[in-house]
């Protein structure tokens, strides 16, 4: 049995499509351990590899390099029928002969296990998904929701060591998508399942998950929790894709002691809060509700300039000011009270103005 | 004011234009249907109801048939007249044999193209996208030679001086050579090479819409390849399969040059029988009565079949 912390290992994979002369890596070294019975969100855009790390660890595709191992057994060269894994495919992939019922049955049938025990598990499955009037229907008889739900028990009847799960709400409208949200949530509290999701909305999977993997072109840029990946984003493209952000460039003049001064090209000097020793051209970024609105020549306020345009968003208002720093700074808030054309000061509080890691 | 009345006027001109281009439509439904309604009727439904006709009057002399009412043909089917006693019949199974022996064959043929044709078909769809029609171009090749040269050709090659029996006497498998020709093997051999394509068309054609996304998710639920075939691709794809087994099997059943050329003509198929009626048997009933009750053997089978096929859709 391996620990608790090293669930599923992924060490140093890669994945190569394409013939040897012209080889396109999906997957360029990619590590990462996933513990045990943790919501794990891969998370990024389209073509970051995330979907075929999924696969890869479904064994619908074998690693070019590296080694995949789950609970302290290499699985990443097995078929897909001997993992104790189980996938929710985007379009779900329920089988149209079949019935609800002999859908979510086919895993265990699959793994020759007694009539009596398929049908209690099926029943148990109807029952956790809320599905069990419709265990005779067709599945093109059901609606998106539906399916979906299916799917899930589809997925869940063998018992898996790990559920994948591959965007599978990208297809529902908003409203169910937000039900289903809080339903997987609740479903893998139940059963205790690791569960591998993967999305490219950033919102769900802040929302959902334990730990996020944030991925781009290949690569894992980052690993932490919704709250890490949002107030400390280690790389400018994870501050930039997780929620609004401001960015904005300038030269450290000193570093230690984690606090970095750095001095901005229109002339001011602003504290922020470095990981590690940094120097140069840095780029600073900055949350928009975090920045505090002041009245124009407050003291506290290190950067003032002219309100340039009030976004209204329903539960606050994006403030535009033009602070002679090139793109505008946005700041959030829920009392504007500010027209546009006024002159405010810009409060940067330093816990919250990171140096990022080109 | 003489709005009211305007309204009215309207009214009926709007209703007349309607019928008017109802009537059009009407029309214009029946000119795009006539020629091929024309066609059919000409080339379709009055030989079939000439064949019915004929069915029931008696053989004349020399061929052809004289205008006496007769249910002969029919009873010669089943039973053999006395010689000597005109109404003292006599159960003789000959051409029931014929018919078994056809059906057989039809469908020994019919599961050796599903053999033979499933995993072409199961190829040709899991190939790149670009280079799917060069393979169905490929399969449907042979169509562009006569059939009666293609019989000849295989002919050439399973004959006694042919290709593969001088191969395994080069070789020293065999010190004669093995008689292939004119045995039903032959036949059945002829039937799979003309008929695979009308099996390899349309399960590639259902195979094609496969959606591959069923079988991982069936690989996926610890299926091994076998019953991923035998539980999603299969019934998957069993439109494609019963089309491909009525385009063999009903003309396998009827197929009248295969037989009559690598069979020898020695052992009579329903084709064959039927076409003999009409050449040196001159019976013309009887070739007719044969006929309609070959074509009454399919229609039943096919609607068997399809109400079979139903059911399972209906029942998932």
């Amino acid at each position: 049995m391996g620990s608790d912390d090293g669930f599923i290992e992924i060490v140093d994979v890669t994945k190569a499509f394409g013939p040897a002369d012209r080889r396109v890596f999906a997957l360029g070294g990619v590590t990462a351990t996933i513990r045990r019975g943790e919501f794990f969100t891969l998370l990024g855009p389209s073509g970051c590899g995330k979907t075929t790390l999924l696969r890869l660890i479904a064994g619908f595709e074998l690693p070019t390099s590296g080694e995949i191992r789950l609970d302290g057994q290499e699985i990443g060269h097995l078929p897909p029928f001997r993992r104790p894994v189980n996938t929710v495919f985007q379009n779900y992939a329920l089988f149209p002969h079949m019935t609800v019922a002999e859908n979510i049955g086919f895993g265990l049938e699959m793994l020759d296990k007694p009539r009596a025990e398929i049908a209690s598990t099926v029943a148990r499955m109807l029952a956790l998904v809320k599905m069990s009037d419709l265990a005779g229907r067709r599945t093109d008889q059901l609606s998106g929701g539906q399916q979906q739900r299916v799917a899930l028990a589809r997925a869940l009847a063998p018992q898996p060591k790990v559920l994948l799960l591959d965007e599978p709400l990208s297809a529902l409208d908003l409203k169910l998508r937000k039900e289903m949200q809080v339903e997987l949530k609740r479903i893998q509290h139940e059963t205790g399942i690791t569960f591998i999701f993967v999305t490219h909305d950033q919102e769900e999977a802040l929302t959902m998950s334990d730990r996020i993997a944030v991925m781009e072109k290949g690569h894992i840029l980052q690993i932490g929790s919704p709250t890490e990946i949002y107030n400390a984003p280690a790389a400018r493209f994870v501050a930039d894709f997780i929620g609004d952000i401001n960015f904005i460039e300038g030269e450290v003049v000193s570093c230690g002691d984690g606090r970095a001064e750095v001095r901005l090209p229109s002339g001011p000097l602003l504290s922020a809060h470095a990981g590690q020793p940094v120097s140069g051209r840095v780029t600073l970024a900055i949350r928009p509700e975090k920045i505090g609105l002041r009245a124009a020549g407050d003291g506290t306020a290190q950067l003032s300039g002219r309100i340039t345009n009030l976004v209204y968003f329903g539960s606050g208002t994006n403030v535009h000011v033009d602070a002679g720093i090139g793109a505008d700074i946005v700041a959030r808030t829920t009392t504007p009270g500010v027209a546009i054309g006024d002159r405010v000061g810009l409060d940067l509080p330093f816990a919250d103005l990171s140096v990022l890691a080109e | 004011m003489s709005t009211p009345d305007t309204h009215a006027q309207a009214d009926a001109a709007l209703r007349a234009a309607i019928r008017q281009r109802e009537r059009e439509a009407f029309r214009n439904r029946w000119l795009l249907l006539a020629p091929g309604v024309g066609l059919i009727a000409c080339v379709g439904l009055l030989p079939l109801a000439l064949t019915m006709i004929y069915s029931f009057l008696e053989p004349g002399t020399y061929g052809g048939v004289t205008w006496t009412f007769s249910t002969g043909a029919y009873e010669q089917f089943l039973f053999e007249r006395d010689l000597f006693d005109e109404t003292l019949l006599t159960f003789n199974p000959s051409y029931v044999i014929i018919f078994a022996r056809s059906i057989f064959l039809a469908l020994v043929a019919t599961v050796g193209t599903l053999l033979v044709g499933y995993p072409t078909a199961y190829f040709i769809a899991t190939r790149p996208r670009e280079s799917r029609n060069l393979w169905l171009f490929l399969i449907t090749l042979p169509f562009w030679t006569n059939l009666l040269i293609r019989t000849y050709a295989m002919l050439l090659i399973i004959r006694d001086e042919g290709l593969i029996n001088a191969v395994l006497m080069g070789v020293g498998v065999v010190e004669q050579p093995v008689g292939i020709l004119y045995t039903d093997f032959a036949v059945f051999l002829g039937l799979i090479y003309s008929f695979l394509p009308f099996m390899v068309l349309p399960v590639y054609a259902s195979l094609e819409k496969l959606d591959f996304r069923l079988v991982e998710a069936a690989y996926d639920l610890y299926a091994t390849r076998w019953r991923v075939l035998r539980r999603v691709i299969i019934p998957a794809t069993r439109p494609g399969i019963v089309a491909g087994c009525i385009l063999v099997f009903i003309p396998g059943l009827g197929a009248y040059i295969t037989p009559e050329l690598l069979g020898g003509g020695k052992k009579l198929m329903i084709g064959n029988m039927i076409a003999l009626q009409f050449g040196t048997a001159r019976n013309w009933p009887f070739g007719s009565a044969a006929a309609l009750i070959l074509m009454a053997m399919v229609v039943l089978m096919l609607v068997f079949l399809m109400r079979r096929g139903g059911r399972q859709v209906g029942h998932g």
